[in-house]
């Protein structure tokens, strides 16, 4: 029984065969209407979702499985004090699959020491977002036909963004990754991760400052929101949360293929009016992450 | 100076000139019945300085502690006068129990009975790791 926890405790083969099950949903959602028939998703949502919640379920319903579970720790028995694992045992007698999400680092790896079927990391404070790295990949190998040999700009918040930690591992095990960091000062990727970088030979990074400079070389934009939750202090949020917004006349200077990435929801980091640009993926990257997830659990639930 | 063999016991041997206090504080030395001699900055050839501690008696040692604290450090198992085993420490891999997770957002501020475990990340610069929350320990 396998869970998901971090992006790399996927082998790149597996991620490789989960974006083709996804390709092949794509292609062919009614072979999979009723694979996971009888089955049921529990949702275990500590802390409020969108997108990743709903995607969740709505991957659950398309491949003809049920859901159940909560969409805030007050309606939960974590608000009596109940802890993670007896939350999960508790579960375990209920659902087949969980997905979960939790505002403290390292809870769902907690789950998945206790649970008897398999967790997957719906997202751990500023930690862990594996299925939305997922997603992320999926939408870079639909958008350019492959994941190797390819320029990466991250813009935004490099120091609490965890999708941007995700998916430059992710990218790291793949080869000609050229990735470019461009952020203010005080939210820099964290020197651990630029030490890991530094390490690995498949991979070059430059850091910067300057948007309009980094975007002409670029052929993937993955543009962050500077995330107020991940703050304790509220000055410092208000302070660096405009730092970058992309507006029409930025992208002037961009490839005419470079596709514009954001895990969402966006504040106002990306101005609306690029939206209709053809390389705005932001909307079917989140269509994206449905697919993936479909593939995930007919993975992890070893549905073939 | 001169410190008696012991017979039935353990060495450490081997520490670093200054830490012996520490270990015993850390190994909580303090609570065994059994003769417990500490000597530091004896001489030695390879270290210069050096501080040893003997227990004459039996102490259930946590050598992944003393190896965190201290990996250079050699643990003699003494029986009848002589050396029964001989163990040289490295950094371990794993430790629990030994620090705390000091990140407020990490899942072992909020639920007490966690084991508190840190995984060796980076043994050059002494780096671990939090196996929960992956915060560098302090």
């Amino acid at each position: 029984m396998k869970s998901l926890i971090g992006i790399l405790d996927l082998s790149t083969k597996e991620i490789d065969n989960l974006i083709h099950t996804a390709q092949d949903i794509i292609a062919r959602p009614e072979a999979y209407r009723e694979k996971c028939k009888g089955k049921k998703l529990a949702t275990l949502f500590f802390e409020p979702s969108t997108r990743t919640r709903l995607s969740f379920e709505a991957a659950m319903y398309e491949l003809g499985g049920n859901v159940l579970g909560f969409s805030e720790a007050s309606s939960s028995s974590v608000a009596k004090g109940e802890s993670v694992a007896d939350t999960i045992r508790t579960v375990n007698c209920y659902a087949d699959i969980i997905a979960m999400r939790h505002p403290k680092e390292g809870a769902p790896l907690v789950a998945s020491v206790k649970s008897q079927v398999p967790i997957i990391n719906a997202g751990d404070g500023g930690h862990n977002h594996p299925t939305q790295t997922l997603t992320d990949l999926l939408t870079i190998y639909r958008e350019k036909g492959r994941l190797q040999d390819l320029t990466v700009g991250f813009c935004g918040d490099l120091k609490f963004g965890r999708t941007v930690h995700s998916l430059i591992e992710a990218l790291s095990r793949y080869s000609g990754i050229r990735i470019v960091l461009i952020s203010p000062d005080e939210l820099r990727l964290p020197e651990y991760m630029q030490n890991k970088l530094s390490a690995l030979e498949n991979v070059t990074f430059t850091e910067t400052k300057d948007l309009e400079e980094a975007i002409p070389k670029l052929d993937i934009l993955y543009m962050t929101r500077v995330q107020k939750e991940r703050f304790f202090n509220e000055a410092d949020y208000i302070r660096l949360k405009d730092s970058y917004i992309l507006t029409p006349e930025k992208l002037a200077e961009a490839k005419a293929d470079m596709s514009i990435l954001h895990p969402l929801p966006r504040v106002n980091e990306i101005s609306v009016e690029v939206d209709d640009d053809p390389r705005a993926c932001y909307f079917r990257q989140a269509l994206n992450g449905k697919f993936i997830r479909m593939a995930l659990m007919l993975m992890l639930l070893e549905i073939q | 100076m001169l410190v008696n063999p012991i017979k039935n016991g353990t060495v450490l041997d081997h520490i670093t000139a200054g830490r012996g206090m520490e270990l015993y504080r850390i190994l909580k030395l303090n609570e065994l019945e059994c003769p417990v001699a500490i000597i530091t900055n004896a001489y030695s050839l390879k270290m210069d300085r050096k501080d040893i501690i003997k227990i004459d008696g039996e102490a259930p040692l946590d050598l992944n502690v003393i190896g965190y604290v201290d990996p250079g450090v050699t643990v003699s198992t003494i029986r009848d006068g002589d050396v029964a085993r001989r163990i040289h420490l490295k950094l371990p891999q794993q430790i629990t129990g030994v620090i705390r997770c000091k990140n407020p957002r990490c899942i072992t501020s909020v639920e007490q009975e966690l084991p508190h475990t840190f995984r060796l990340d980076d043994p050059q610069s002494r780096v671990y790791r939090c196996i929960y929350c992956e915060s560098r320990a302090k």
